[in-house]
């Protein structure tokens, strides 16, 4: 490094003994992820279930659609691990597709939602004033309303669908992010990069989502995983009310629903999907919440 | 080096208030100030003067409850005040340019700050190559003494000191070559050693890019040492401006007199002194003192400071002071 650059002198440099080489961050994280027990169990049960939805028809002992009525409510046994259901359908199989439809509606309408409430916080929590008001109004409306009678109303409106289950999920999924988001933006604002990067003529649009959102991005990841489960408990409910998947699709909140008239004679048609179910929800649970304990502090840092 | 003098930013009359729930703050009142070409300015004042106020006045980046109720700002001829936002726009960054106090926080730490620096070329050089802008980068690092640029255009802001990231901060300011640079505390967040490496930075810079400066600092050292002629607030006023030498050799305001004396002084026989300093505090802005706003602190204050606002005197040329001990003159 030459001292004397254009007139500037560098000699008396002492500023990069002070430098803080990090190591590699993601590492880090990593490593602090790992001591979580349960957030690691939770990992590997969702990865076994993304596995499980994707290989299907290879996984599958029994074709989940064919009826075989011979075979009704054949109990556990060796020959069906979870028994077989009012048709004669092997309920294992059914459980193994029926994670495709449970796996889609847990991350469709989280992300979708994601999206439209990340987009709408940022916004009221850039322009404030008005704008904010409004949207917040609007965000407040939608949380005080019990979640699932606001997707039955879309629902009973739209008709029952999975596209329909889609949006009925995104619409009472957005208010929390974007009340979330908005939180964030306004601390972010205040922040003298975002006052910085104004400073040099970035307009806002850019600044939101070249400098704000990226910085969401942490908190989004956990109310992401956080609210996979949410949204694959409301599909259940709803499939569990009649207005969610519809049959011949094996929807795990269906496949409930369906058995809960034979509960006491053949109760694994039932609390097998159940515990399906259960065990998925927890999973991301733990997951989320090892991804805040790790991200958070992080994020801080 | 005699050019003619010309103003290359003249502020008249700027009125800046924050109209908050408990009442209206004037966070610049009648603020009139001129920047020449080629010359380093300074702005004085204890916090809560309105420095920085006035500094977002100029890139009109006053913020919600914020508003620039009146006056003029004439930027090389035009009024910032009239241009409208996609002007703005333009002139920011690349026009003028404004550094901050905190160096650790003004540097987005998501991003590379190569990058960082290169989105401020590329938005006001829309036909550069992205392979053009690393270069001017990386020239530009090397420029503001950032010793082995090339590896720190892809370092991490978290990754470099607080001088380092400062220095980034006056590369990224500069990097369009803007006729005017103001710089809010550049110097407040750092240690000693560094300050003087920064400011010595900035004025090597202000040659070498020809650009103004205002810098802004509660420190008369920092003063003394880069500026050209200095502005001293208080309340929300001008209450004093001088070239440097005047002002340190004659300075006319009380409040001047006060920041003076309670600067630290090198010799030794003032080392053992107590350090001085201005009794009373800061006035609440919600309703500041009547008359002279400096009368309640000022030592010398007289019937009518109480009552009636003081107006601008002229002592010579370059010193004007807003003071009623100078009016009968
Ligand atoms: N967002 C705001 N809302 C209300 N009042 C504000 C706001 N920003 C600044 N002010 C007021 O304006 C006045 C001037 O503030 P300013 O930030 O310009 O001070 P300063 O001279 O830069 O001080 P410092 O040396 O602490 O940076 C203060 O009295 C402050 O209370
Ligand atoms: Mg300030």
């Amino acid at each position: 490094m030459s001292a004397n650059v254009n007139g500037v002198v560098t000699e008396e440099w002492t500023d990069q003994d002070y430098e803080v080489e990090m190591g590699n961050g993601w590492k880090e994280l990593g490593l602090n992820f790992v001591q979580n027990k349960m957030a690691v169990i939770g990992g590997v049960i969702i990865i076994l279930v993304i596995a499980t939805a994707l290989f299907a028809p290879f996984i599958a002992p029994y074709d989940p659609y064919k009826v075989n009525l011979k075979l009704q409510f054949q109990e556990p046994s060796a020959q069906f691990l979870l028994g077989t259901d009012m048709y004669g359908r092997d309920v294992l199989s059914r459980i193994i597709y029926g994670s495709r439809i449970s796996l889609l509606i847990g991350l469709v309408p989280t992300l979708i939602s994601m999206v439209i409430g990340a987009i709408i916080g940022m916004i009221a929590g850039y322009y404030r004033g008005k704008i904010d008001f409004i949207l917040m109004s609007i965000s407040d409306m939608v949380l005080s309303f019990p979640s699932l009678l606001l997707a039955m109303v879309v629902m009973y409106t739209l008709g029952a669908s999975l596209i329909n289950i889609f949006i009925a999920l995104s619409v009472i999924g957005w208010a929390q992010t974007s009340r979330v988001v908005r939180a964030q933006t306004m601390s972010l604002k205040n922040k003298e990069f975002v006052e910085a990067s104004r400073a040099i003529g970035v307009r806002d649009i850019v600044i939101m989502f070249r400098h704000i959102l990226p910085n969401c991005i942490s908190q989004l990841i956990v109310l992401f995983t956080l609210n996979i489960p949410s949204s694959i408990l409301s599909e259940a409910s709803l499939s569990f009310l009649g207005i969610g998947a519809q049959p011949p699709a094996s929807s795990w909140g269906l496949m409930v629903s369906n058995g809960k008239e034979y509960l006491f004679n053949a109760p694994w048609v039932t609390i097998s999907p159940g515990i399906a179910i259960l065990i998925v929800v927890l999973a991301f649970n733990f997951f989320g919440d090892g991804l805040r304990d790790v991200l958070d502090p992080h994020l801080k840092h | 080096m005699v050019d003619t003098i010309q103003p290359l930013l003249e502020i008249k009359h700027l009125k800046t208030q924050f109209f908050t729930s408990k009442g209206i703050v004037p966070g610049a009142d009648d603020v009139s100030l001129t920047i020449d070409k080629g010359k380093i300015v300074g702005v004085v004042g204890e916090s809560g003067c309105g420095k920085s106020v006035t500094a977002l006045s100029i890139m009109q980046l006053i913020s919600e409850p914020g508003k620039i109720v009146g006056g003029e700002i004439l930027f090389d001829g035009r009024d910032l005040l009239k241009s409208s936002k996609q002007q703005m726009y333009t002139i920011r960054g690349n026009e003028i340019s404004m550094i901050f106090q905190e160096p650790m926080t003004s540097l987005n730490p998501v991003y590379p700050v190569g990058k960082q620096v290169a989105e401020t070329l590329l938005i006001h050089n829309s036909h550069l190559s992205k392979e053009a802008a690393k270069k001017a980068v990386i020239n530009m690092f090397e420029l503001v003494g950032i010793p082995d640029a090339k590896r720190r255009f892809q370092v991490y802001p978290h990754q470099l000191s607080g001088g380092l990231r400062q220095r980034i901060m006056i590369a990224m300011a500069l990097i369009c070559k803007p006729k005017l640079l103001i710089a809010d505390e550049p110097t407040t967040a750092l240690d000693v050693t560094i300050e003087a490496q920064i400011l010595q930075l900035l004025k090597d810079l202000q040659e070498e890019i020809d650009t103004s400066i205002m810098i802004i600092t509660h420190n008369l050292g920092v003063v003394a040492e880069v500026c050209d002629d200095v502005y001293v607030m208080y309340a929300g006023k001008v209450v004093e401006h001088s070239d440097v030498f005047e002002l340190f050799d004659h300075p006319k305001h009380p409040y001047t007199k006060g920041l003076l004396k309670s600067m630290p002084r090198s010799d030794v026989d003032e080392q053992r002194r107590k350090l001085y300093s201005i009794k009373g505090m800061v006035p609440n802005m919600l309703r500041p003192p009547q008359g002279c706003r400096f009368h309640p602190r000022c030592s010398e204050a007289m019937d009518i400071c109480k009552k009636t606002e003081p107006t601008v005197v002229t002592i010579n040329e370059q010193h004007c002071v807003s003071c009623w001990k100078y009016n009968e003159r």
